[in-house]
């Protein structure tokens, strides 16, 4: 069971997404950050509820949509702000932006814009944790379209014949860009290829950050334990458009008003939020105190973010090589 | 004659390649009801039916591979990968079966496919939207690579492209989609695949480019005009086949080269161009040929500092433009 501190720290890490998310698309609508961002919003819980199941230590992949995945990893809000605003205090230098907050001193090996290609970098780090006879496991966040690539398919073949300590969680928002999942896959769950694969696959709530909590520390009991890996999906829903602003170049209709209004009535703060206050955890005051506090964080990130230097142009030659070599 | 943008003009070319030849299909990833994310097949589907304007996963080696058997079996298909930095898992359809395939079967199968991908950077894509992908293709003997800069070429081309009957890889600079606007003829008209156009006439010294950096070195052959330096401006259209013939005549007239393009300088198409025009040219020539190209760097970083850095733009152009005027 999560104590009162770790069930607040849920709480904490939910508002911090949505909250630097918020931040996000008011810098993306005034032009601070600009090329394509991938709103995390109405996700929150699927992240944080599979982070708070992992160690300090444990490694993740992320993927385009990972504003949440290093917050909920208990990253920092400042450099990642930093990093979508191309400045040289970010995650990353500033080389990175929205789609690359590798922000490895929580674990996080890398996210890449290119859908799928994470997945068996997770493999690995798993392979690696075997290979160095240590327990840390690890999870790759992925969404329902990458799970049609090649790539997730063969990862999780190996993964399960050589019983490695990898949780796939499938973030399974229900759209590709444009595409529904109901149209591209063939099952009528993600879940359900895990029989493919001879591992257990389990569908989640993903708007409940404790049943996504629970889900994936039985995945990470399994994994650590020298089981193998398990394929965890969490329906979940994404309330804006597949990247900001890119509703305004053609209304898609791809999906209905009826249909995002359905889910924004199951917010996943909102849920957590009704279960503190029911069990007696934290009282309504507590939580908007706490949340007046995120807002005040998120703030000073973007106040550190705007005032931080862009990289000096000099820097596009930098760290290409673990052992630099000479350049004209 | 209308103006249109590049992305309109690519359009229009795939609808009436698909009114003339019902064979010509498209396939790709939200090409469908939202019509691609660029929006070069939008209306396509309500005109041609979901049977011919397919909507697929996410599953690019089987967007080409399945393009491929369509293209043995008498389809003229129209593949489109949404961000060429996406086409990586599609390459080994491409270079390790498509190019070959007329070659290894002695001619017996031929792959009238072309492969439609937007590339290029300068719009703060970052690592994993801002791909130039032309060398790799541009290495592979089997394929064709188009690269049109203009709305008039870019439909002219890519009608050519879909009557071909080799595989071609037909690359559209998203830059270019929306910004560069030009006249297109309303009525029926190609452009053969293997010739270079003169964008720009001129005595002084050669420029040899295309894409969006056509455009900017246009920009810096107006800049540098006035100080005596009269560049002609040679846009190549098609990598493969290379219009060998329209440079080493150009270079043969002005006695000195300058090549730019956005992709990373070594083993780059400027690097080929650079030795053919040694081998076949080498007396003709004036000055040190001179290359304005992407630095050696993994990919296009996002920072707008650093993007910039690594676009080879107007001003860089011009600065090379003078520095071997003066040669």
């Amino acid at each position: 069971m999560l104590d009162k501190t770790a069930l607040t720290e849920m709480m904490r890490r939910m508002l911090r997404i949505r909250h630097f998310e918020e931040a996000v698309i008011n810098l993306v609508e005034r032009g601070e950050i600009v090329g394509a961002a991938h709103s995390y919003i109405g996700e929150e819980a699927v992240a944080v509820g599979a982070c708070m199941a992992l160690r300090d230590d444990d490694w993740m992949t992320g993927n385009h949509r990972s504003h949440g995945h290093p917050i909920a990893k208990g990253g920092n809000v400042r450099t990642a702000m930093a990093e979508l605003l191309g400045k040289r205090t970010g995650i990353c230098k500033g080389k990175g932006g929205s789609m690359h907050l590798a922000d490895f001193s929580i674990g996080i090996l890398g996210e890449s814009g290119i859908l799928g290609s994470s997945i068996p970098v997770a493999v690995g780090a798993a392979l690696g944790s075997r290979l160095q006879g240590n327990d840390r496991v690890a999870v790759c966040f992925f969404g329902d379209g990458a799970s049609n690539e090649g790539a997730f398919h063969e990862s999780i073949n190996l993964a399960a014949i050589w019983k490695l300590p990898v949780i796939f969680l499938c973030e399974n928002n229900q759209y590709a860009v444009t595409s529904s999942f109901k149209e591209m896959v063939a099952s009528d769950n993600i879940s359900d290829r895990a029989a493919a694969y001879s591992i257990p696959g389990v569908l989640v709530d993903g708007q409940d950050a404790l049943a996504m909590h629970e889900a994936v520390t039985q995945a990470v009991a399994r994994a650590r334990s020298g089981q193998g890996p398990t394929l965890v999906e969490g329906r979940t829903y994404r309330y804006y458009d597949h990247s900001l602003g890119l509703g305004r170049i053609v209304r898609d209709s791809y999906r209905d008003d009826d249909e995002l209004e359905q889910w924004r009535q199951r917010d996943p703060l909102d849920i957590h939020r009704a279960h503190l206050i029911e069990q007696n955890i934290a009282t309504p005051e507590e939580l908007d105190a706490l949340e007046a506090q995120v807002k005040a964080e998120i703030e000073e990130a973007v106040t550190f973010a705007r005032e931080s230097p862009y990289p000096d142009p000099s820097e596009v030659w930098e760290d290409m090589f673990a052992d630099p070599i000479p350049l004209e | 004659m209308a103006v249109k943008s590049v992305i309109e003009a690519v359009r229009e070319a795939i609808r009436e390649e698909m009114r003339r030849d019902p064979t010509v299909f498209v396939m790709g990833e939200d090409v469908g009801a939202r019509g691609g994310v660029f929006l070069a097949t939008q209306g396509l589907m309500e005109e041609f039916g979901e049977d011919r304007i397919i909507d697929t996963p996410l599953a690019e080696a089987s967007i080409v591979g399945i393009a491929l058997g369509a293209a043995f079996r008498g389809q003229r298909p129209l593949p489109e990968i949404q961000f060429s930095d996406f086409v990586w898992p599609s390459v080994n359809q491409l270079i390790g079966e498509a190019a070959r395939s007329c070659y290894g079967t002695n001619g017996a199968v031929q792959v009238p496919m072309t492969v439609r991908i937007p590339y290029g950077g300068g719009i703060r894509g970052g690592l994993f939207h801002s791909q130039n992908v032309e060398t790799h293709f541009f290495h592979t003997p089997g394929l064709k690579v188009v690269t049109p800069s203009t709305p008039y070429d870019a439909k002219g081309l890519l009608k050519s492209a879909i009557r071909d009957n080799n595989p071609v890889v037909f690359l559209e600079h998203k830059k270019t989609y929306r910004l560069v606007r030009g006249e297109v003829p309303d009525g029926e008209y190609t452009l053969p695949l293997g010739v270079a156009d003169i964008k720009r006439p001129g005595n002084t010294l050669t420029i040899v480019s295309y894409g969006l950096t056509l455009h900017y070195c246009l920009e810096a052959a107006q800049e540098v005009a006035p100080e005596g330096i009269d560049a002609e401006v040679i846009d190549l259209r098609t990598l493969t086949p290379l219009d060998r013939e329209t440079i080493l005549t150009s270079v043969r007239k002005t006695g000195k080269l300058l090549i730019a393009h956005e992709d990373n300088v070594t083993g780059g198409i400027g690097a080929e161009i650079a030795a053919l025009v040694a081998d076949q040219a080498f007396e003709y020539l004036d000055g040190p040929i001179a290359r304005v190209c992407g630095p050696d760097v993994p990919t296009m970083p996002f920072a707008q500092t650093l993007e910039d850095a690594y676009i080879p733009d107007p001003t860089k152009i011009a600065t090379a433009l003078r520095r071997l005027a003066a040669y």
